[in-house]
């Protein structure tokens, strides 16, 4: 998911940190607003932002033989929905592109916008329209972080094809071939992902029932 | 549990049969960078720090999963406890 350090060129980085900045902003502002208004959530920020921390650590080897890893941006999503999870999601994304020359400073607008900003805010609409649809609340948790996690992929792969057209085909040819190497690589990964955070969610609506009220997941009267 | 066991299955059948690199996928992205350009692009920027050998990419990556467990455990067994001890007082 993380495009290397100089890996995109002028002007796809500027785009992408223009986008990602807009956001953080808007982001940033919003968790701040939730901390001031109800500190007492703060423990569950921890909670979605450590959960990102340890997922996206993880390099998986998949299907395929190659190694891919999740983003763990779904609980957040769920928790605080997208402008929140963007700002978490940075944070990872700052560790690693400093500390592990993984990701990189130039690309890490693109970065940020893929895994957290278009991966959360898809994986919010899903939320939104399963919880409608009244589906159950552990089956949408699966669902929105599987989504989460493969969408940042998909965008990804966009993002390298709009800075690297092929020369026969153009930007859907060359889109093909980034998303050929996470197609299916990603896909089980994405669904381990989706199964650890229900297991995260299950656990938590054991110990502390009270936290889908806290987060206004379950609307009043309704039962997990 | 079960999960675990189908998942070193399949790792252990895998990397005996195949001769998969298990190489990460933002690498076999950069590769395919080279194909479509031709081996023409250069990173135009360059990673301002990296971690001087594997061994310490390897650490970096186990801290990084050490803090958000540590986080997550913390809170878990707050919550655990804590439930634990409303029940108990409940009792008495």
């Amino acid at each position: 998911m993380h495009i290397a350090e100089g890996f995109l060129p002028h002007p796809w980085w500027e785009i992408w940190w223009m986008v990602a900045v807009v956001i953080l902003a808007y982001g940033v502002f919003m968790l701040k607003k939730l901390v001031d208004k109800r500190p007492e959530l703060k423990p569950y920020l921890a909670l979605a932002g450590a959960f990102v921390f340890v997922l996206s650590s993880l390099k998986i080897p998949s299907v395929t033989g190659s190694c891919s890893h999740p983003t763990g941006t779904g609980l957040a999503v769920v928790f605080f929905g997208p402008a929140v999870t963007s700002v978490l999601s940075s944070i990872v994304l700052l560790y690693q592109a400093l500390l592990l020359a993984h990701g990189g400073i130039t690309t890490f607008g693109a970065n940020v916008t893929s895994m957290g900003i278009i991966g959360p805010l898809v994986g919010w609409i899903v939320y939104k329209t399963l919880r409608k649809a009244g589906v159950n609340i552990l089956f949408t948790v699966f669902i929105v972080s599987t989504v989460a996690d493969y969408t940042t992929y998909v965008v990804t792969s966009a993002q390298m094809a709009l800075a690297f057209p092929a020369s026969v085909g153009g930007v859907l040819g060359s889109f093909k071939v980034f998303m050929a190497i996470f197609a299916v690589t990603q896909l089980p990964l994405a669904i381990i992902e989706g199964i650890a955070s229900v297991l995260l969610f299950k656990y938590l609506m054991q110990v502390k029932p009270d936290f889908l009220s806290d987060l206004k997941i379950l609307a009043r009267g309704e039962k997990a | 549990m079960l999960w675990i066991l189908v998942f070193v299955g399949f790792l252990l059948t895998v990397s005996v049969t195949s001769a998969a690199e298990w190489a990460g996928g933002d690498a076999i992205m950069q590769d395919k960078v080279h194909e479509l350009t031709g081996g023409d692009y250069v990173p135009w920027f360059n990673p301002i720090w990296e971690p001087p050998s594997g061994e310490i990419e390897t650490f970096l990556f186990a801290l990084q999963a050490a803090i958000g467990s540590l986080v997550i455990g913390y809170f878990l067994g707050y919550y655990k406890g804590r439930k634990g001890a409303i029940e108990e007082a409940k009792k008495v």
